[in-house]
């Protein structure tokens, strides 16, 4: 399963995700009998190679979250397989996975949200290192302060209570909370969308570093593709609880081979009044996945859609080496 | 800026904006001049903060308690809009002022129809029958591309997207044909593909009716693409004024100059972004000098001390590109850049 990517070294795969279905029932009446399925992903199979960073982008309700917490098996799968290091997550009992959970870490989109105000921020970046018994109290006391001087705070920062801290600066404790316990693999869920833009940039320069110091593993989930591009050595994009598209971060910004991808691309404003670029827009909006039209999901918005597109529901297939797009037409836009 | 010959259709005059807290009073928009030219687009950005929103709302009259416009005039087709009465100022509301707001699902009442709250605009200002307002909602509601507006016209605003909502809310804005429309953050809370749906809607009504329009945003690549004149803000104050092009291209004031570089920019891959290193200040205490000094880099490059006692003002340095910064003026040793054209 390894192929050999940029700069041609070999990296071992350290995520394995096999065929992930996450439904989730919507119940209704006195009995509250399931009458529908959510269905947030289906049937969604990809890798993470060791020390590589995988952006997942899509537009909301595509499922990119629920990839990231099925992983984690903060949401249970419905089915499918999620390999890490070896060992099958999904199939786990719970012992054996809270094991396992200190490999792997969350970092959350709202840092206002996700930190408890009644709890110095020393204390929540060490309750992961508590809940885990890591060494002794003075041992964990030492990483804590080590952890936060890591992310570009200070020891004294230890006392403060969330409150008092910039938005910027939350997003550093929630950076600092997945980072003590030292997991090898950390999924970045939305990490910079609710900061200011002076703001994320600095917190993606931290992630950038703290990859490189630790030997990290990130899967970068967001829907901003200028810092998906930035952050990335490859990325899935997904459509409706599928991924459409596979690659790595140059070829899928170069050269897109999925209606899809290409039309997020021309959708994206950038940030250069000289750059006259064609559009295409899509009509209408993205279908909810409680009803997912038929064949490609895609076919309804899509501006090359054939008669079949709304019967075949097409596979995601390796149409050039380490590219793999899930498109009939696919072939067409290769020059 | 120089030798328009147009007449400005809209002209803010040092506005100031304050709020009064129990905490103290925050200057959320501290001095502020602003003027568009009918039927173009001006772009206002900044972070969250910095005075943008309250802006807007100021030129609208709708600031209520704590906060007061303590200062300036907000000229609209020659008429001070500060000296008008309450109803007067609702005449100009929705007739040639109008608004759109970031949430488009909250800016709509959840009780009455898409087609209801166009029609009822068109009720109460244009007095036009019931009959009559219906179909001139479904007019609008086709004009902003909804799709077979005869029924969604029926449709509660539940029963909308994000950007179905939006277009209402356009429809609402656009219904009185006003000659200025203000774009509060029309589509942050959008899809992107949505996104390209509204801004080439906005686009299109704008070059179909010469209706003007001020783009508030944080995102510059909204910016890059809309407006023609951009004004940057900061702390409640503007700190860059320039068109467009220039602007991105030749970004005069430290404060853009780091918001350009800190942005990822697709297709163009940097190892690193930059960084404007610390926070916003607190808008209750304002430092002394330049609000920027404290993060700002040339001032420490160029060892320039007046920055943290003394406050810039918005100087028109190079023709139609004015900048709030000590760097480019001329003072006690130091040489400023660009310093031949200084006036």
């Amino acid at each position: 399963m390894t192929l050999s990517i940029n700069n041609g070294t070999e990296r071992k795969d350290l995520v394995q995700v096999n065929n992930l279905v996450t439904y989730f029932p919507v119940r209704s009446g006195i009995l509250q009998r399931t009458v529908a399925w959510v269905q947030a992903v289906d049937n969604v199979s990809f890798t993470i190679r060791q020390g590589e960073t995988l952006g997942l982008v899509g537009e909301s309700g595509c499922g990119k979250t629920t990839v990231g917490r099925s992983i984690l098996r903060l949401v249970e799968p419905t089915s499918g397989s999620v390999i890490f290091d070896g060992s099958n997550v999904i199939a786990l009992q719970r012992k054996e996975l809270k094991k396992l959970r200190r490999e792997m870490q969350i970092i959350f989109q709202d840092p206002y949200a996700s930190l408890d105000p009644r709890v110095p921020i020393g204390a929540s970046v060490m309750e992961g290192l508590n809940i885990h018994k890591i060494g002794s109290q003075q041992e964990r006391n030492e990483l804590m302060i080590q952890t936060l001087r890591k992310v570009g705070l200070e020891d004294y920062h230890a006392r403060r209570y969330p409150h008092e801290f910039s938005g910027g600066q939350r997003q550093r404790i929630g950076i600092a909370r997945a980072l003590a316990l030292r997991p090898k693999f950390i999924i970045c869920d939305e990490p910079v969308s609710a900061l200011d833009v002076s703001i994320q940039s600095q917190v993606l320069n931290i992630l950038k570093d703290l990859q490189a110091d630790f030997n990290l593993t990130y899967l970068f989930i967001a829907h901003n593709l200028s810092v998906v591009e930035h952050i990335s050595d490859r990325v899935a994009v997904m459509y409706l609880g599928k991924i459409v598209e596979l690659t790595t971060r140059d070829t899928l910004f170069k050269m897109p081979l999925h209606p899809y991808t290409q039309a997020l691309l021309s959708a994206i404003p950038i940030a250069d009044p000289s750059l006259k670029r064609k559009r295409t827009i899509l009509k209408g909006d993205v279908p909810s996945p409680l009803h997912p039209p038929s064949g490609c999901r895609f076919h309804p918005r899509c501006p090359i859609a054939q008669p079949n597109c709304s019967i075949d529901e097409p596979q995601l297939r390796e149409i050039r080496p380490g590219h793999q797009v899930a498109c009939h037409y696919a072939e067409g836009f290769l020059k | 800026m120089s030798e328009n010959p147009q007449v400005p259709l809209l002209d803010v005059k040092n506005l100031k904006t304050y709020f009064y807290t129990e905490d103290g009073v925050v200057r959320a928009v501290d001095g502020i001049d602003l003027h568009v030219y009918p039927g173009e687009i001006v772009g206002l950005v900044g972070e969250s903060g910095c005075g943008k929103s309250v802006t807007s709302l100021s030129i609208m009259r709708l600031i209520s308690t704590p906060g007061r416009i303590d200062a300036g005039e907000i000229f609209f087709d020659g008429i001070d809009l500060m000296t008008l009465s309450e109803s007067e100022m609702r005449n100009i509301r929705g007739n040639s002022i109008s608004m759109i707001f970031q949430q488009p699902q909250t800016s709509l009442n959840p009780m009455f129809t898409a087609g209801d709250q166009i029609a009822e605009v068109l009720r109460i200002h244009e007095r036009i029958e019931n009959k009559d307002s219906w179909s001139a909602a479904v007019d609008l509601l086709r004009l902003v591309g909804i799709p077979d507006p005869e029924r969604r016209a029926k449709s509660y605003p539940h029963e909308l997207s994000g950007g179905q909502a939006q277009r209402v809310m356009i429809a609402i804005a656009l219904a009185l044909s006003p000659q200025l429309l203000i774009a509060d953050e029309p589509t942050t809370a959008l899809d992107v593909t949505i996104q390209a749906q509204i801004l080439d809607l906005l686009r299109g009504l704008q070059e179909k009716f010469r209706t003007a329009i001020i783009l508030i945003t944080h995102d510059l690549g909204v910016i890059a693409e809309m407006a023609q004149r951009v004004a940057v803000m900061y702390a409640g104050k503007i700190v860059e004024k320039a068109n467009v092009m220039p602007l991105f291209n030749q970004a005069l004031h430290p404060y853009t100059q780091g918001l350009i570089g800190s942005i990822p920019v697709l297709g163009k891959i940097k190892d690193r972004l930059e960084v404007i290193p610390g926070s916003v200040p607190n808008l209750i205490n304002l430092p002394q000098g330049c609000r920027f000094a404290a993060r700002c880099r040339a001032r420490l490059e160029f060892k320039l001390e007046i920055c943290s006692s003394q406050e810039p003002d918005l100087i028109e340095i190079i023709p139609d590109h004015l900048i709030r910064c000590w760097l480019y003026q001329n003072i006690a040793g130091h040489q400023a850049p660009l310093a031949s054209s200084t006036k």
